[in-house]
């Protein structure tokens, strides 16, 4: 299977090779794999909706960078009180929505009310929850009090949740965005393709494309014959099994950056002979996560301690924690009284890094007497059985929100993980805002949990990026999944 | 005729209200629930008991049932879970991808099958029909997705002749449109085609050690036009019952093809449905293939009529 698309690939790029370049051009058709189920990033999770809208149609007070960094967006700036409660944001003037309504201080305030309110189903509701109340202050700033001081907040109003929506046509985002930002949406032709259009009033630097269509390519096979045919020019979230089958090819870039993806072998920590640190630093000691890297990402991604990011500043390097040692996990399992191994399930939801690293673990954890049913779920049956209802003793999942370590302290959350001492460290967090002062919160926060191995901590998923070689512009990095083109363009 | 057209008709309806009874008990009996999908996994219990009552999910079941089965009555097919419009409109917009798609594949399949059957079974045992029945047994045993892939890289990435995938929409003029359905129809039509060659070659063969056969050769008519004018029409009924199934499954079995085209079909439609716990949308697209499933052997039942004389006497 492998071998032959290697080989067909090879065979396709020599005969494909003579083709000449294209002349410089201002469109571009970015091949995504998920369809979003619809348009609105305020009212769903779905990675899709930010993928194609976050930064290109909608705007936030705030936005986040190519590098995970707090950038100002419809703010132009802001100052914060003394005591770290009170934010005003100053608002850019001039700036209108894609159906010619004015953006001003009262759909700053319609927009974040909305989100919080009572009825709303916002997916990142949590963002809002440190919000007192918003007060107009003139059409041009905006004041925010908050119940707390929290650190994360500037953060917080970046994400596509939290993107400034006009009260004209939030109800009808879901099929027809109408957002800020330098492209407006033009149309969407179900299960083929979106397609996004300069917008002619941007209030900021215009953007360099004049059509950007996402195109819906679901099967990962079909990405590499897409590109080599010219048809798709960029797929910034790439399969990374398939990245060897073009990574020679000097007509493409191929960008391998960081994610905020932490792939973790989850633990239920309340079902016995899990809820034994024991038994779960045995699991820890008997993962080798070079070989799961390997064997699930083609190599590509950086081993993780604990749940943070390698790319973020707050990194704490703790992979040394427990190294590869098959002996020492049997020794830990003795200690344990379970020296004769024990049965367990595996529940792994559809992405590969889950299927392929599942089968993996399950033979890794076999080695030190663990024996592993591996059940393959649906991502509906994951979230119902594993998620809600906690219905599982091991499951493979990549946690991809940005800098969420706060889960662990969230009360019935699916690790069933109780530790005082760790929610002591995550509140105080939340309501710090020195930098210093949160970077060694945080760096406690990492090796609670290691020491606590709460969960088998995998690696960072990487994000395998390939476009045509003559594209700049595009993130290598994804500190939150979108594609953001405002800085996008064809050179030559 | 009457008599068997009104009893062909009354079980087609009774099939119907019966599917969509089973329909819609089995899909709302498996795992899942579509409003967390939309919400993930930051979202609190309370948002997403919230939003199932905005959806209208937590009405007891037999309720939901009466009153999607009288919108059906009236084709109101519900409103999408995950894209919030009409259930009928998306289907609307896909259907025009895969009945053309389901079409030209039938088409060809028949245009390539038909011949390539006579040929052989006029010729059974020699090395004709053994090549042929053999590029048959390769057809049936090639899986679609990798002969599609070969088809995408020869004629897309190589010959650049067609859209590796994708579909413009009719908006963009019909060639084009046509273009993109061009490899997905082979792709589909070609193991149809083996089946359908395989099973015409075996229907003529018995056909043709019939009495009459012999009858027509020896009061000296033409071997060719007794192939054509008798075996051929006696054969059909077996071919009609392939092309029947063939066309229920083109309609509604193509997600495999569709998703290597990346095409905005019927079948990814579904798949994507299920995959988002979109019920109301898998319902309905259920629905419509159980109808188009019962309208095709309607159909077929009635041109076995046509085919064979003896059929309708007999009722």
């Amino acid at each position: 299977m492998k071998l032959w698309k290697t080989i067909l690939a090879a065979a396709a790029l020599t005969l494909a090779a003579g083709t000449s370049a294209m002349a410089a051009r201002t469109d571009l058709v970015i091949g995504i794999t998920l369809e979003p189920p619809h348009l609105d990033p305020t009212a769903g999770a779905a990675a899709a909706i930010d993928e194609v809208l976050y930064a290109n149609v909608f705007e936030g007070l705030t936005r986040i960078g190519p590098n995970g960094e707090v950038l100002p967006d419809l703010a132009e700036s802001w100052a914060i009180s003394d005591d770290g409660k009170v934010y005003t944001f100053k608002l850019h003037t001039g700036v209108k929505f894609h159906d010619g309504t004015d953006f001003n201080a009262d759909d700053v305030k319609f927009s974040l009310d909305r989100a919080r309110a009572a009825n709303s189903v916002n997916a990142q509701k949590g963002l809002f929850a440190a919000i007192d109340k918003v007060d107009v202050v003139d059409p041009a700033t905006v004041k925010v009090t908050l119940k707390n001081p929290q650190g994360s907040f500037l953060h917080n109003m970046g994400w596509g949740d939290a993107v400034i929506v006009a009260p004209e046509s939030a109800d009808t985002n879901k099929e027809k965005p109408v957002g800020t930002g330098p492209f407006k949406f033009q149309s969407w032709a179900k299960g083929s393709s979106i397609t996004l259009v300069k917008s002619d009033n941007y209030w900021g630097i215009p953007a360099f494309l004049d059509k950007a269509e996402f195109r819906i390519v679901t099967d990962a096979a079909v990405a590499v014959p897409a590109l080599l045919s010219g048809d798709v020019q960029a797929f910034p979230f790439f399969d990374p099994d398939s990245v060897a089958q073009i990574r020679d090819d000097p007509r493409f870039k191929v960008a391998i950056g960081s994610t905020e993806g932490e792939t973790i072998l989850a633990i239920n920590n309340k079902q016995p002979p899990f809820d034994k640190l024991l038994v779960r630093q045995a699991i820890s000691f008997a993962l080798d996560r070079k070989a799961i890297i390997d064997g699930a990402s083609a190599g590509l991604g950086v081993p993780i301690g604990s749940h943070m990011s390698p790319a973020s500043k707050a990194y704490v390097d703790l992979t040394g924690l427990y190294p590869h040692n098959v002996a020492k996990a049997k020794d830990l399992l003795k200690e344990a009284g379970l020296e004769n191994g024990f049965k367990a399930t595996l529940k792994l939801p559809p992405p590969s890094y889950a299927r392929l690293g599942g089968e993996i673990i399950a033979s890794q954890l076999r080695d030190v007497g663990i024996d592993l049913e591996i059940i393959p779920v649906e991502w509906a049956q994951w979230l119902d059985q594993v998620f809600t209802k906690k219905e599982y003793d091991l499951t493979i999942v990549s946690h991809t929100e940005p800098n969420d370590i706060d889960i662990y302290s969230r009360k019935d959350y699916y690790f069933n993980y109780d530790n005082p001492a760790f929610d002591k460290i995550i509140s105080e967090l939340n309501l710090t805002s020195d930098a210093a002062k949160r970077m060694t919160l945080l760096g406690e926060a990492q090796k609670v949990l290691a020491d606590d191995a709460v969960v088998g901590f995998l690696y960072e998923l990487p994000k395998v990026g390939v476009w045509d070689a003559k594209l700049q512009g595009l993130w290598e990095n994804a500190p939150i999944q979108a594609n953001d083109l405002t800085k996008v363009k064809w050179t030559e | 005729m009457t008599a068997y057209l009104l009893k062909r008709l009354t079980i087609a309806l009774v099939t119907l209200v019966l599917a969509s009874m089973v329909v819609f008990a089995v899909l709302e009996v498996i795992p899942g629930d579509p409003a967390r999908l939309m919400l993930g996994m930051n979202a609190s219990a309370d948002q997403v008991e919230l939003l199932r009552n905005q959806m209208g999910l937590n009405a007891p079941l037999a309720l939901r049932y009466l009153h999607w089965a009288a919108g059906l009555l009236s084709l109101d097919f519900g409103r999408s879970y995950t894209y919030s419009v009409p259930v009928i409109d998306l289907v609307r917009e896909r259907i025009i991808v895969s009945l053309p798609l389901a079409l030209i594949a039938l088409v060809l399949s028949t245009v390539i099958a038909i011949p390539v059957g006579l040929f052989s079974a006029s010729r059974r045992g020699r090395a004709g029909d053994t090549i042929a029945m053999g590029a048959a047994q390769f057809g049936v045993a090639v899986p679609n997705f990798w002969f599609a892939l070969m088809l995408i890289y020869l004629f897309a990435v190589w010959l650049r002749l067609v859209p590796a995938g994708g579909f413009p929409g009719w908006s963009a003029g019909v060639w084009p449109a046509l273009k993109s359905l061009l490899l997905p129809a082979i792709a589909l039509a070609l193991p149809q085609a083996a089946i359908l060659a395989r099973v015409a070659r075996s229907a003529l063969i018995e056909v043709l050690h019939e009495d009459y056969i012999r009858t027509a050769r020896a009061k000296g008519m033409p071997y060719r036009a007794v192939l054509w004018r008798h075996a051929l029409r006696n054969a059909m009924i077996p071919v009609l019952t392939i092309l029947g199934l063939q066309f229920a499954f083109l309609l509604a079995g193509t997600i495999i093809i569709e998703n290597v085209f990346y095409l905005p079909g019927l079948g990814r439609l579904v798949f994507q449905a299920i995959n988002q716990r979109d019920l109301i949308v898998v319902e309905g697209v259920v629905m419509l293939l159980v109808a188009a499933v019962i309208a095709v052997n309607l159909v077929v039942d009635l041109s076995y009529a046509i085919v064979d004389p003896r059929l309708r006497s007999r009722q």
